[in-house]
């Protein structure tokens, strides 16, 4: 009887929609998981945490700590037993916290791992300050007093009120100091650099005139006196943003002196109100997305590495776009269909499955070293041995993902190709138009929302793509943008960083991994964003295509 | 049921069939001449030595069984054979005495000299507006003026221009299948064309559409020499001069419609007509 219910309800298919319903949702949520994951690790780190003064017991010794909790985890007594901590004996495991405490010139590391039996106290006081500095990390403490050159202008309960105001005058002294340092005298030398390159042209064309000479060395007298006066104003900012600093007092009493203009933020974040923590949320998520990294990349933003993404992934679609379309259009328009063909369209198949570290190497040794090499011989003598185009760069990276992309897009284009009704064909012929123009002005148009679901699988490749960037142009830190206000605007030959390379390097490759942890899967997130976003738009252009270019019913 | 429907619409349809005065073939001036065509698919032979003489300014009808070749001997008249594959061509076709097969003719020139307009309708997924620009375009006219004469016109002589003059710029996939044909018919006609080939053009539509391209083929003849294939014999009867039966690549019979469906000279096109095979 219950055999044959059970053939009766296998024989109804009922199983086989559980089965395929039961993958579905398991990769739903592997997918949400994995989201999630990264959302919540990614956002929190943003949030201004609690910030705690215990005294922590180690043997007899008693220390007090401010700082604050970062992880937590259970750990098998008998491991720590084992490793000479006495604990009571009915004890199975410990929980153990991981302790920001800051203060990394003072204390030389700024994480400490505490284990919950040894804390014998624990205090929030509200008075506790936070004082981010553009070098050596947080400093957790008590704001004592703050000092102009030496004397005493504000101490105890004032002393915070006063530092608000004085924060805003030093941050924007340092604001002008990086206008001058980075753009004027950073086109100055970018001018230098060329009057000296216009120079060795000269030299290498035998055309060293003294008159010539004479000229560019006149030229280059205006810049460098340009240069020397905006190095006098540099010298009174730097001079100036020296008066101010403040008086610090970390846990142990023991005071420091830190000037105004080492400090980007200050809060007490045990005083914050909800909204006020809410506020400094959003300051610092927006300083993430829009500033560029400090500290090896483990503090600040990561504007560089967004920007270094979009501005290669863009160039890349450039690339891969008409080659990719040209030659679909002429696998399946052009070519006589056969043998060669299923082999062309095997081997572009196969081109896609190929690891991405070959193409890295591939781009390396053809494009950079090759075409590079051979484009600075021809271009760029005066330059050499410096290379200009003979070095990795965003050029080489854009074409290189673009040779990564190219078999998807192919693939596509020839889908959407194939798929145009032969009545709307010969329609266009028995007009009297060409195959040419019949392609341009109606199969192409046709088959334009493939090609976009081409690009939009090609772009959410390239954007992930780590590997073979690192040979063919990401660095850890690109000093400039790739573009800028110095003609030619966009340069193609210069490094870039990159949100993918920027979680491997954050979180493998630096130096404080504890810290830079949380900003892995804050990168994470944004390369996220940044893919879906780039894929949004790609998808948004391909409805209206698909909208426009409905094609015929059946 | 089809037939009755467009019968009971078709009163001046019938008014004309009655008024059609005798015709001959030998009174006509011609518009194309074939000699001993014969086309292959690869190694099947499709037509079989075809001889006729299509007269100008009038509807030539080509009926006979599915797969007798007349949609691909209308296909030859603008050489849209050439896109297929592994087809083989002999004889002539001559229109206005010039071999569309010689060397120095254009296949684009050709085929504006002779439009077509195939069984299904099949506009761009462009407006109503640039479907029937769109033969002009491709000859360079760019002049504002001109296209919209042009297309105004078109869409007048194919009896569209009242239906659709508030919405040139909406997307002609939205019309009906019949405004669709006759948007297809338009475009053909802009480019003004000689001869108009019409392969099936009313095989998809319901039967008042279908009365109005019968009708709109009556009114084109004046201006056009019209070839058209259809699967139905009374449509062949109500809107043809001359009219053509084949059968297996053959050219079986060949007479003015009235002889043809009235007194037909040959055993099979008797028995087609009549309905004893096909």
């Amino acid at each position: 009887m219950a055999m044959r219910k059970f053939t009766k309800w296998y024989q109804s298919g009922a199983p086989w929609v559980w089965l395929s319903a039961g993958a579905v949702s398991i990769c739903l949520l592997m997918v949400f998981g994995i989201l999630l994951l990264i959302v919540m690790r990614g956002m929190g780190y943003f949030w201004p945490g609690e910030l705690v003064q215990l005294t922590y017991r180690d043997g007899a010794q008693e220390t007090v700590l401010v700082g604050e909790f970062q992880e937590h985890e259970q750990v098998p007594a008998a491991q720590l037993r084992a490793a000479g901590i006495e604990l009571p004996a009915e004890q199975k495991t410990v929980q153990r916290h991981l302790f920001k405490v800051g203060n990394r010139d003072v204390l030389g590391q700024d994480f400490r791992w505490l284990l919950d039996t040894h804390i014998t106290a624990k205090h929030y006081p509200a008075e506790l300050v936070v004082l981010e500095r553009r070098e050596w990390g947080n400093f957790y403490g008590y704001l004592k007093a703050i000092k102009r050159d030496g004397n005493v202008v504000a101490e105890g309960e004032a002393a915070y009120r006063e530092l608000s105001g004085r924060l805003d005058g030093a941050l924007k002294l340092h604001g002008e100091i990086r206008t001058i340092e980075k753009q004027q005298i950073g086109a100055i030398n970018y001018s230098l650099e060329r009057l000296r390159l216009d120079r060795r042209v000269l030299e290498l064309e035998g055309e060293d005139t003294p008159e010539a000479l004479a000229e560019l060395e006149q030229e280059r007298l205006a810049l460098e006196e340009r240069y020397k006066t905006l190095q006098t104003s540099l010298v009174t900012l730097y001079q100036e943003s020296k008066h101010d600093g403040v008086v610090m007092q970390d846990a142990n009493g023991q005071e420091k002196e830190i000037l105004l203009s080492q400090v980007v933020r200050v809060y007490q974040p045990n005083a914050m109100s909800v909204i006020d923590k809410c506020r400094h949320y959003l300051t610092k998520v927006w300083e993430f997305v829009t500033d560029e990294p400090r500290e090896a990349n483990t503090e600040g933003g990561i504007f560089p590495a967004i920007f270094g993404t979009v501005v290669m992934v863009m160039i890349m679609t450039v690339f891969v776009t008409p080659l990719g379309v040209i030659a679909a259009v002429y696998l399946r328009e052009y070519a006589r269909q056969g043998a060669l063909t299923r082999t062309v369209r095997i081997a572009v198949n196969n081109l896609a499955g190929v690891p991405s570290i070959v193409y890295g190497v591939f781009g390396l040794g053809f494009f950079v070293y090759f075409l590079g090499g051979s484009i600075d011989q021809l271009f760029f003598p005066e330059a050499l041995p410096a290379p200009t185009f003979g070095t990795p760069g965003l050029l080489w990276s854009s074409l290189t993902l673009a040779l990564l992309t190219l078999p998807v897009v192919i693939v596509a284009t020839e889908e959407g190709l194939s798929r145009i009704p032969r009545s709307v064909r010969e329609g266009s012929l028995a007009l009297g138009a060409t195959k040419a123009e019949t392609l341009w002005r109606i199969v192409l148009p046709m088959a334009s929302p493939a090609l976009m679901t081409g690009l939009i699988l090609a772009v959410a490749r390239a954007a992930g793509e780590v590997a073979p960037l690192m040979l063919v142009g990401v660095v850890k830190l690109a000093p400039a943008l790739p573009l800028d206000m110095n003609a030619p605007y966009l340069h193609l030959d210069r490094k870039l960083m990159h949100l993918g390379f920027h979680v491997f390097d954050v979180g493998f490759q630096s130096p404080n991994v504890e810290a830079a942890r949380p900003l892995v899967y804050a990168t994470a997130l944004l390369l996220v964003v940044v893919i879906v976003v780039l894929n949004l738009l790609a998808i948004y252009i391909r409805n209206r295509l698909r909208e426009k270019y409905r094609t015929l019913e059946g | 049921m089809t037939e009755k429907k467009t019968m009971t619409h078709g009163v001046n349809l019938e008014a004309l069939g009655r008024s059609r005065k005798r015709l001959s073939l030998a009174e006509e001036t011609r518009a194309i001449e074939v000699q001993d065509l014969a086309l292959y698919y690869g190694a099947k032979q499709a037509l079989m030595g075809i001889n006729m003489l299509i007269p100008r300014h009038r509807v030539t009808a080509f009926i006979g069984p599915s797969g007798c070749g007349k949609s691909t001997l209308l296909r030859c008249f603008n050489r849209m054979n050439d896109l297929v594959e592994g087809v083989r061509i002999t004889g002539r076709i001559l229109l206005d005495d010039e071999d569309i097969h010689a060397k120095k003719v254009n296949v684009a020139e050709l085929r504006r000299r002779v439009g077509m307009v195939f069984q299904k309708p099949n506009p761009f997924p462009k407006s109503i507006y640039e479907n029937v620009a769109y033969g002009l375009r491709l000859q360079g006219v760019k002049d504002r003026r001109v296209l919209d004469d042009a297309v105004e016109r078109a869409l007048r002589g194919a009896a569209l221009w009242d239906e659709v003059k508030d919405r040139l710029q909406e997307n002609a996939l939205g019309m009906s299948g019949g405004q669709q044909q006759r948007l297809v018919i338009a475009r053909a006609i802009a480019v003004e064309p000689e001869v108009l080939l019409l392969d099936e053009p009313a095989s998809a539509l319901d039967p008042i559409s279908t009365l109005k391209i019968e009708e709109l083929i009556y009114e084109l003849k004046d201006r056009y020499t019209i070839l058209i294939v259809t699967h139905n014999m009374q449509q062949a009867a109500r809107v043809s001069d001359y009219t053509a039966f084949m059968y297996l690549g053959e050219l079986v019979e060949y007479a003015d419609t009235d002889t043809l469906f009235t007194n037909p000279s040959q055993r099979q096109t008797e028995d087609y007509i009549t309905g004893r095979y096909g």
